[in-house]
């Protein structure tokens, strides 16, 4: 499954991610690499971006990018 | 010994606050050459022999986003006798991704690792000497919001940079990545070499596929093949693209060392107090209520309350003054025009733009608070899916809304946007937002020719000008600013006290500059429309403003507005003037009409100047045409290009000229005249 559709307060690992250019890099960049454990927090209140928890941080990300995430969804 | 130490660090980790302590009041801010990105420099306090570069705040020394691209090439080739590398302590895991590059250059650094206070007080610790060990740079604890550490780091730094102490190790990789990097790097050694480059960041640069870098060193084809076969390899057996496994690289070291030195809790004190506040804060139903609400209460106070109070006393100082010096100018018996020009240019001039001064300073008080206590982040989180039809995020909203109130803070306030492509959109869009000096105007039209439904007339303006603003990004996006915007990967940095010094170092700046232009170029504007409207080309002075050379030029480009319904030298005239400032739009007419301070005769002699029809289409254009001379200045400075700035003014007529000439038009159409 991929990072947009995870429920709000599941918790994930990052297998892939995809996308290219600018985008990648700056995913890259801000810590979400393959393994990475990440948090659904909340929703914006018109429904997107999301905010998302990972090394101790908190990061928002738009839903159409979050669909470049793999996940697998760590049961709780 | 003159050095340089350039700071550098993630945004949101106190690298501006290091800054003001550092430097205190002695800063200047210019901008890189021809972008918009900003570059503050200042000298240290108490030591004007060193002098500290403020980089723009960045993840990593990738050049994908321009301000990467800045601070690399800064660091490349002015190469700073130090760099200080700023880290937020409770955030340590993704800060040190950015320092472990940035010792790749090759150059003397130190950390600084920011809100070390705030892991102490959460329960938690950070074993300093193991982690200087291990990284072999100088780690140096401080608190830059409380001043603490500062002392230390800066004797540090000075060791460092006079014994050009360069980082002990460069080696984070393991396996595969370390092969290919130290093949990558025999084979460029000499070129790097020749080129003066640091290695080792060369060499990872290029197995990440950068071509800015590829392209400087002139590798050839040969070499190119090399690189990219030897990168192939490493993909290969590692089962992921080069990009993933430099940054997987980088995060792994980075994971083990933080799981030997740091003790943290998974939240401190200040990330749990974000939480509760963000469940108001940006809660479903409350959040764009209590956002909205904030910006009322900031607006109501700036134009309303504080600014207002102080615009007026600020005004009633200038009067004092203007009084005081009319009786000297009289009683030393001046000649007219010599009254005249001190008076009705200088004075006025100079005058009417100061009373500016009080709203920009209070507005800019509320924005950096709102910036500073990470409150803005929410603001773009929460708004972001509104502005992402026309290309822009979330960030651009409220310098937006700003320009409801007054284009020039507007303007100003796109510096925080976090593209050069999202500070240029709304450059040009925010101009189109109807602000709070075309009121008056609006309001002298509508009772003259809307007396029926002021509220709907006015209303429709405001909405006019919103529409403009929507189609313009439509068009900005599609034809001039293609391509990706830079993506909306944003933090949301855990809410924090501002601190006095940065707030009132933002005033100071932003103030400064305003008087800086007001008594330069505004001055020098006024001066120019005072002597066109007082003189003849012959230059004699002139009884009444119709002999003028204001009104010989009004007549001349009236014609250019006929096509508009109004192509009379009065309100071609009214619209230049209104170039110093909006409001005087009504006063120039005032005066042309002969009807001074009589507002009522005022709207009659409008009334014979125009029709209801023509009317809304002079307020058309007056809505969408370049707002101020100060705004266009202000535009300069944030644009940091004459063609843009150029551009910008051009696109703005054409704009008015086009929306009132299509209102103006349709309107004949449908049977009005």
């Amino acid at each position: 499954m991929t990072l947009d559709e995870l429920r709000i307060g599941s918790t994930a690992t990052i297998t892939k991610v995809g996308g290219f250019g600018p985008l990648r890099r700056r995913l890259l960049d801000m810590g979400l690499t393959p393994k990475t454990k990440i948090m659904v927090r909340k929703k914006a209140p018109l429904g997107d971006p999301i905010e998302i928890f990972l090394r101790g941080y908190e990061l928002t990300i738009r839903l159409e990018d979050a669909n470049k995430i793999e996940i697998s969804e760590v049961s709780a | 010994m003159k050095l340089t130490f350039a700071l550098v660090g993630n945004q949101n980790s106190g690298k501006s606050t290091l800054f003001n302590q550092l430097t205190g009041s002695n800063q200047h801010v210019g901008n890189f050459p021809g972008v918009t990105v900003k570059k503050k420099e200042g000298r240290l306090t108490g030591n004007p022999d060193v002098t500290i570069i403020d980089l723009p705040g960045i993840y990593s020394l990738s050049p994908y986003s321009l301000e990467e691209i800045v601070t690399r090439d800064l660091l490349l080739r002015e190469k700073p006798d130090a760099i200080i590398n700023i880290l937020d302590a409770t955030n340590i895991e993704r800060s040190l991704y950015l320092s472990l590059q940035a010792m790749e250059l090759n150059l003397p650094m130190i950390i600084a690792l920011n809100m070390m206070d705030e892991i102490v007080t959460s329960g938690g610790s950070i074993d300093i000497q193991k982690l200087e060990e291990t990284l072999g740079v100088p780690v140096v604890p401080i608190s830059a919001s409380k001043n603490e550490g500062i002392n230390e780091l800066l004797i540090r730094a000075l060791k460092l940079a006079e014994a050009r102490t360069l980082p002990k190790r460069l080696d984070f990789c393991t396996g595969e990545t370390h092969r290919a990097i130290h093949t990558v790097s025999h084979l460029i050694e000499p070129k790097v070499r020749a080129k003066g480059l640091p290695l080792r960041f060369s060499a990872t640069k290029l197995i990440e596929g950068d071509e800015l870098l590829a392209g400087e060193l002139q590798l050839t084809d040969n070499e190119l093949d090399i690189i990219s076969h030897v990168t192939d390899d490493m993909e290969k057996t590692l089962e992921t693209d080069r990009e993933a496994a430099l940054a997987d690289m980088r995060y792994c070291y980075i994971e083990n060392l933080c799981a030997l030195t740091v003790h943290k809790p998974v939240e401190t004190l200040a990330q749990s107090r974000s939480h509760a506040i963000d469940k108001y804060l940006t809660h479903k139903y409350y959040a764009i209520p209590i956002f909205l609400a904030t910006m009322a209460v900031v607006f109501w106070l700036t134009f309303d309350v504080i600014g207002a109070f102080l615009s007026d006393w600020l005004e009633t100082g200038i009067g004092e003054i203007v009084a005081l010096t009319d009786e000297a100018l009289k009683s030393s018996g001046v000649s007219a025009p010599v009254h005249s020009l001190i008076i009705d240019g200088v004075l006025a001039g100079i005058g009417s733009v100061l009373s500016f001064l009080p709203l920009i300073v209070t507005l800019f008080f509320f924005l950096s608070m709102l910036e500073d206590t990470g409150y803005m982040a929410r603001i773009a989180f929460v708004m972001d899916k509104i502005l992402r039809k026309i290309g822009l995020s979330g960030a651009s909203f409220v310098p937006m809304l700003i320009g409801f109130g007054c284009t020039v803070p507007a303007i100003l306030a796109t510096r925080t946007l976090p593209s050069e492509r999202d500070r240029k959109i709304t450059i040009i869009l925010t101009p189109f937002m109807s602000c709070s000096a075309k009121l008056p105007i609006y309001g002298v039209f509508v009772a003259a020719f809307f007396p029926d439904n002021p509220a709907l007339v006015m209303v429709s303006l405001y909405i006019l000008g919103i529409l403009v603003a929507i189609i313009s990004g439509l068009l900005l996006k599609v034809f001039i600013y293609k391509g990706k915007p830079v993506p909306f990967v944003m933090e949301l940095p855990a809410y924090r006290f501002p601190t006095i010094k940065n707030v009132a170092l933002h005033m100071w700046e932003k103030g400064k500059d305003f008087l800086y232009r007001a008594f330069t170029i505004i001055f020098l504007a006024s001066i120019v429309i005072w002597l066109l409207q007082n003189f003849d080309f012959r230059f004699h002075m002139v009884e009444n403003a119709e002999g003028s050379m204001l009104a010989d030029i009004g007549n001349f480009i009236a014609p250019f507005f006929a096509p508009l319904g109004f192509g009379d030298w009065k309100s071609a005239t009214a619209l230049l003037t209104g170039l110093t400032a909006k409001e005087v739009v009504i006063s120039t007419l005032a005066v042309l009409t002969g009807t001074g301070n009589d507002a009522s005769a005022t709207a009659n002699a409008l009334s014979t100047l125009y029709t209801p029809l023509t009317a809304y289409s002079f307020l058309t254009f007056t809505l969408l045409y370049v707002p101020c001379i100060a705004a266009v200045t202000a535009i300069y400075k944030e644009m940091g290009s004459f063609r843009q700035t150029f551009f910008t003014v051009a696109y703005q007529i054409g704009v008015a000229w086009l929306s009132a000439f299509g209102v103006y038009n349709i309107g004949l159409l449908c049977g009005y005249n």
